[in-house]
């Protein structure tokens, strides 16, 4: 092995190996830390909301004018909507899950309101709220017609009966099964009391970043102030048809109210998640860039060096060195400055991890993504190299001969 | 000399295309990135009132619930906003909340549609610097005699008048008559300073009515609530008289004396309130100023920061393979170089030589770095929507293309420096021997 030769080689030319060796350092830190964040980002993303939500979207009605009855608009704009062909269910609700825009409260178990609460989404919605967004109703029952409270002043809640999610009763019972918590009850701020009837598998807060992600309450209520929320779930594949034929329905339903904001939950999900998207996709730009960036410099400096020492490449050639051997030789030059680079690169990997969560509030990074992205980038300067080392294995013997 | 210069570089380039072509994207790439991030920082982290941002101060008094020590609430109860604005202490003042309302056209064409706007005083338009297209803002017997009268937007105006001036014209809104007084020009500052906390990168408001209307006609609020106990009761009233915060409030103080007073007047009213019962917290009042306010209120998204770390990274990366790629190039010209030491050029005319080829091809990275940025910009745009929040703000302007320009010669120049010491340095006689 011609190690010996090939350090004392890389010492003459030391600021070139130098440079790819720092440029391999920051794009190892750059590069490991932005698929990082991007697995982060997706994995924040892919998290479920508990909702069917291909098949549901979401229109809101606004009254105004006196003789605005948002009481019986409501009841016969629902009746109209689950007779009509295409739609499975329908229900009034206050806020739209993952739409980032909700309500929240603090529930106890004790009557005390001096003592720490757990915090909670709440969702307004009617009998038919579970169906509508085909919760999995995994303990008890949901509510029925006449559990339904109408409330037509702000204030404490008036429902008796909530169902809530797994999450919520995790956190606020200690290791209770899910069957174990029906009867029991939650005081609400002001000391109301709201019984547990019926446990959800899951249902995302309408804030999916929000310390609560799946800690929510569903009660049967809906707040009489003119301004009506309809989720509506359709027969797969009849969402699109559907949203086109409900909102025609309700604009001629009247002219003394608005229809707006109708939006498919899909759309709802992408919109709330548009930041954490936009930045993955700017960072795999990124990644590729750099990437490319980088084999074009260990390219660019290895056809350069090459060049330098075409003479030298001659003279070992003429003196019996075959071209396996010349290829080896550039090769392992070039993995020797990729480790050094690579082992800097570590180093300034696992800094930047650190500024990022200790500034970030992000996780900490698994242990492997940094010996990963080491051997990516080796692999990338070998691949790199391979080029400009194999057109110097194809060098004459004869040039060694020759002046320039 | 300088042209003379030039052109030798632009003579080198094209001796060594490829090479010269790869240091030239390698800026342009770098370049580019470290812009857009800039970009992004320099309009979503900037001061968007800079000649009175001192003089504005957001109003903190701290309600909140003594058993925690969760953060101070960033807004004000409706008790605390209405007895600050009565005392009347400061220079200018303004409480000021979003409602959400129906207009109803008088041109039977066009359905009523849903608007969002602001209630506040009339310190608001002079307070803000809020320019007026036609007409102006209300008085402050507007205020105290709750006249119906309302300031729209330029956009609501085009809505409802075709962009016409409509000062005293009436438009129906919340079922009865406003007349119209004033028509706002263009009005967007990013980040919306005065209402961080409903969203820093929204578009303003479209329609401003006098606050105390928000109560009388209790009008829907459509910007953030936040309370931290019941509300005693149930109604309107209740929630008046609650510990909800609901309401912004800024005042405008010329000094730094005048700032100490107003500190002094809300500390003894928040005393005064401890003796109600009410504030069981230790005082904790501040005066924030504009700038005070946005870093606190962590207004910069964490994507921004982090993306200007990785972008300064990446510029590193490409100045590195540009000094490599340099290198290359320079060393490759040792015979031309040994050539010119030995027809009598001086070291210096050499570097200034070189100085010149690298600032020639870093005008070149720059201003292809430029569209990379511009197109960039434009991409991020797409990625981010324009129905969720403001985008039109993201765009290159005239200071920021100045500094990409001057940030890709300087650099690539510096970049050089050490290729450029190598060159110089080269010993003619063997270069001239081998030729």
């Amino acid at each position: 092995m011609e190690i010996g030769p090939i350090f004392r080689a890389l010492l003459r030319n030391k600021l070139g190996a130098l440079l790819i060796a720092l440029q391999i350092a920051f794009t190892m830190t750059v590069i490991i830390n932005a698929v990082f964040i991007i697995n982060e980002r997706n994995r924040l993303m892919a998290r479920p909301s508990g909702l069917d939500e291909s098949n549901l979207f979401h229109i809101t009605v606004i009254g105004f004018g006196d003789d605005y009855n948002e009481e019986i608009v409501a009841a016969d704009d629902l009746a109209m909507l689950r007779q009509t062909p295409g739609i499975v269910d329908a229900t009034v609700i206050n806020a739209i899950p993952v739409s980032g825009g909700g309500s929240s409260t603090g529930v106890r178990l004790i009557n005390d309101e001096t003592s720490p609460s757990t915090g909670t989404a709440i969702y307004r919605l009617d009998e038919h709220g579970l169906n509508t967004l085909n919760l999995d109703l995994i303990a008890g029952e949901n509510f029925t017609a006449t559990d339904m409270r109408l409330r037509y002043e702000s204030g404490p809640t008036e429902a008796d009966k909530a169902v809530v999610t797994r999450a919520l009763v995790e956190s606020l019972f200690d290791g209770m099964a899910p069957a174990d918590v029906l009867g029991e009850v939650m005081y609400m701020p002001g000391g109301d009391v709201v019984q547990i009837v019926g446990v959800v598998d899951r249902l995302q807060a309408p804030w999916p970043t929000s310390q609560l992600v799946e800690r929510s309450m569903l009660v049967p209520e809906n707040y009489i102030d003119s301004f009506s929320r309809y989720m509506i779930r359709t027969e797969p594949g009849q969402r699109d048809r559907m949203m086109a034929e409900v909102e025609r329905m309700l604009v001629e339903r009247g002219q003394d109210r608005v229809v707006r904001d109708m939006e498919a939950m899909e759309v709802t999900r992408a919109n709330t998640y548009r930041v954490d998207s936009a930045l993955t996709t700017i960072l795999r730009v990124v990644v590729a860039t750099l990437i490319v960036i980088n084999c074009m410099g260990i390219v660019g400096l290895a056809v350069f060096s090459i060049n330098r020492r075409k003479k030298q490449i001659g003279t070992r050639r003429a003196l019996g060195a075959t071209r396996p051997e010349i290829l080896r030789y550039f090769l392992l030059e070039n993995l020797f400055i990729t480790i050094a680079g690579v082992a800097l690169g570590a180093v300034l990997t696992i800094a930047l991890s650190i500024v990022l969560t200790t500034n970030f509030n992000m996780p900490t990074m698994a242990w492997y993504y940094t010996p990963l992205g080491a051997l990516l980038l080796i692999l990338v300067g070998q691949l790199s190299a391979l080029g400009p080392s194999a057109r110097a294995a194809g060098t004459e013997p004869a040039i060694a001969t020759r002046s320039v | 000399m300088f042209f003379y210069y030039l052109r030798l570089a632009a003579l080198s380039y094209r001796r060594n295309p490829i090479l010269s072509s790869l240091m030239v994207l390698a800026v342009a790439v770098g370049i580019a990135a470290y812009m857009i991030v800039f970009t992004l920082n320099y309009t979503m982290g900037g001061d968007p009132i800079p000649h009175k941002s001192s003089q504005l101060f957001a109003v903190q008094l701290d309600n909140w619930d003594p058993n925690t020590d969760s953060d101070p609430p960033q807004q004000l109860t409706y008790t605390d906003a209405m007895a600050l604005q009565q005392a009347g202490r400061a220079w200018r003042q303004t409480a000021s909340s979003k409602f959400s309302g129906i207009v109803e056209p008088d041109n039977p064409e066009l359905r009523p549609f849903m608007f969002i706007g602001r209630g506040a005083y009339a310190d608001f338009f002079p307070m803000f610097d809020v320019p007026f297209q036609y007409g102006s803002g209300w008085s402050a017997d507007a205020d105290a005699n709750l006249e119906q009268v309302t300031v729209l937007s330029r956009d609501l105006n085009e809505r409802l008048f075709g962009g016409a001036n409509s000062v005293g014209e009436t438009i129906t809104m919340d079922g009865t008559q406003w007349q119209v007084i004033g028509v706002l020009d263009r009005w967007d500052p990013v980040p919306k300073f005065y209402d961080v906390n409903n969203g820093p990168f929204d578009s303003g408001e479209e329609l401003y009515i006098p606050w105390g209307h928000v109560v009388a006609r209790e009008l829907p609020r459509s910007g953030n609530t936040n309370c931290w106990t019941a509300i005693g009761g149930s109604g309107f009233q209740a929630f008046l008289n609650s510990e909800c915060v609901w309401i912004q409030y800024w005042v405008e103080l010329r000094d730094a004396n005048e700032e100490a007073e107003y500190l002094d007047f809300i500390n003894g009213y928040v005393q005064e309130q401890k003796t109600l019962g009410r504030f069981g917290r230790p005082l904790n009042n501040a005066l924030y100023d504009v700038n005070e306010w946005l870093l606190k209120e962590e207004v910069l998204p964490d994507e921004t920061s982090i993306l200007s770390m990785l972008a300064a990274m990446l510029l590193a990366v490409c100045l590195l393979n540009t000094i490599g790629l340099l290198l290359a190039k320079f060393l490759g010209k040792s015979a031309e170089i040994g050539a010119r030491q030995a027809l009598g050029a001086h070291k210096g005319s050499l570097f200034i030589q070189h100085m010149i080829e690298a600032g020639f091809i870093g005008l070149l990275g720059g201003l292809l770095g430029l569209l990379l940025a511009h197109y960039g910009l434009e991409g991020v745009k797409i990625l981010l929507g324009n129905e969720l929040m403001m985008t039109d703000w993201i765009q290159l302007n005239v200071p920021i293309v100045i500094t990409t320009i001057a940030l890709a010669i300087v650099s690539t120049v510096i970049a050089g420096l050490y290729p450029i010491w190598r060159a110089c340095n080269i010993n003619p006689a063997i270069h001239l021997k081998t030729q």
